[in-house]
């Protein structure tokens, strides 16, 4: 449980052949892709088609019953391989720790791992709140905040970490749209700054088209396609452009993303 | 329940191979500490007081009777520390803290608190499983020794105050002393050690076990409970069979 040692910044990651299922029940149809170091890849699809089951494979909550996921060509399984790299993950519920303040919740890798001393870690915390625009709620309990709240101490704790890959899980679901503007411009920002390999679960379009290096649409457990924002938007495939421009009826002139 | 033994075991042989992490978790184990002292210390002394008293006037006529209430100190003293107090509050504690900890750890399974740690690689064995078992390991024995000792007191004043009984104080703790040692005493603080192992256990591991939503954890806790108490008491049985061998 020591803290990963490695410094160089985004990792590349290789999706080869992924397949899943629960209780005889496919979710995941074969899937492959590659993120490369310092990308932000978007992962959009509907609701069901398996992303965020997709994610956890990625950091390893879930194991494959085939296929395989490669960080820098090493396969997750093969042991030793998740402690070599800082990864994070904000949860799509946030996954707070109920039992601890938000100020502890986001500074617990550092003391768990004891990577700073106390003073330090306490001005991190408190840094990094202030990114998300949380200064000052630290010693508030996460059961007495909003859900968008939650999700951005969510956010301040993966951030804490460092990572070299950063998976979020529809990081602005539940946000107002000033706030998913910014958290937006807070994942290209750590992408620039730390060069952090960021993979983006969204069903967001505005954010997607808005940050995306390239976009994969997933639809029922496989990939329909993978490209830069451009390629994607003009890809003549049906079900993509259905998924691209569906809006209210009552609301058709207006014009498609 | 008895297919989850293997993976019991296993939780154990992980939990204690990562005893000599204790140290660093200390403060965990201290909150563990004062939480299960803070909820059963009270009710442990009032329990105990009873069941002292239960047993004396249980005994203590019959003997009497026999013009034997010499005796009665002995026999409370002993049924008390060897398998009363012993058995009686590692019950009260399945029901008070075991519960606790099977619902606590099952919601952080279910609201995805536990993937969160792993993923932050903090075990989730050294973080929520060892200070637990460190501290009911260490808080049930003296729970026991209070027990014990409120438990004599109970039985003593029924002695005294019950008119079929009425023996002295004096008589009481002399034949107490007489016929309890220091050994039986240890006999049963090792019980005890063995069933908040077993409580410890139990009840992380039913916790970590955890699916479903809320149902899932009402589950869990009644599980965790039901199942740490049958173990007790079958265990109870062997472990008495293995001490008295060892005498
Ligand atoms: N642990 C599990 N056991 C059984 N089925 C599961 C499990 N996890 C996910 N599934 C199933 O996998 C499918 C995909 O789930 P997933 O959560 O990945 O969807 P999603 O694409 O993230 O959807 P959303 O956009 O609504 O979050 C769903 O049909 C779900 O029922
Ligand atoms: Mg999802």
């Amino acid at each position: 449980m020591n803290a990963p040692v490695t410094t160089q910044q985004g990792v590349r990651v290789t999706v080869r052949g992924l397949r899943r299922s629960f209780l005889g029940q496919p979710v995941l149809k074969g899937l492959s892709f590659e993120v490369d170091r310092g990308e932000i890849f978007v992962v959009m699809g509907p609701s069901g088609s398996g992303k965020s089951v997709l994610l956890k494979h990625i950091i390893g909550l879930e194991t494959p019953d085939e296929g395989e996921i490669l960080i820098e060509g090493e396969s997750i399984q093969s042991p030793g391989v998740m402690d070599k790299y800082r990864m994070a993950m904000v949860f799509q519920s946030g996954a707070l720790f109920n039992s601890l303040t938000v100020g502890e919740n986001v500074g617990l890798y550092l003391s768990e791992h004891r990577l700073q001393a106390p003073d330090e870690i306490a001005r991190i915390v408190t840094e990094k709140l202030e990114i998300v625009g949380l200064r000052g709620q630290e010693n508030r309990s996460p059961s007495e905040l909003s859900g968008g709240m939650k999700k951005r101490v969510a956010i301040a704790r993966a951030l804490v970490i460092e990572p070299q890959l950063i998976l979020y899980d529809e990081p602005t679901s539940e946000l107002d749209p000033l706030m998913a503007v910014t958290i937006g411009d807070e994942v290209i920002k750590l992408n620039r700054r730390i060069r952090v390999t960021s993979i983006v679960v969204t069903h967001d379009r505005d954010l997607a088209f808005g940050i995306a290096d390239r976009i994969a649409l997933m639809a029922d457990g496989q990939i329909l396609t993978v490209g830069k924002p451009a390629e994607v938007r003009s890809n003549p495939h049906p079900q993509i452009q259905k998924f691209l421009t569906a809006d209210f009826n009552h609301n058709k002139e207006r014009t498609p993303l | 329940m008895f297919q989850n033994i293997g993976e019991m075991l296993a939780l154990l042989w992980r939990t204690l191979q990562a005893l000599p992490l204790t140290w660093r978790h200390r403060h965990k184990v201290y909150d563990q500490l004062f939480e299960i002292g803070n909820a059963s210390l009270l009710m442990a002394c009032i329990l105990s007081l009873f069941i002292g008293g239960v047993i004396a006037l249980q005994t203590g006529p019959l003997l009497a009777e026999r013009g034997l209430s010499g005796y009665i100190g002995g026999i409370v003293g002993n049924a008390i520390c060897k398998e009363l107090a012993p058995v009686m509050m590692s019950i009260l504690i399945a029901g008070r803290i075991g519960s606790a900890m099977a619902a606590e750890i099952g919601s952080m399974r279910v609201y995805q608190e536990i993937d969160a740690l792993r993923t932050m690689n903090i075990n989730p064995v050294h973080y929520l499983v060892l200070p637990r078992l460190v501290a009911i390991s260490c808080a049930l024995p003296i729970l026991v020794v209070f027990s014990i000792m409120v438990g004599w007191m109970g039985g003593a004043l029924v002695a005294v105050y019950n008119n079929q009984i009425g023996i002295s104080f004096q008589a009481y703790f002399s034949n107490l002393r007489e016929l309890v040692d220091l050994g039986k005493v240890v006999n049963g603080l090792f019980k005890s050690f063995i069933f908040a192992v077993v409580i410890g256990v139990v009840s992380c591991h039913q916790g970590l076990q955890t699916i479903g939503g809320p149902r899932g954890i009402g589950r869990s806790v009644t599980k965790a409970v039901v199942n740490s108490i049958v173990l007790i008491l079958i265990l109870d049985y062997f472990v008495t069979r293995f001490l008295m061998y060892l005498d």
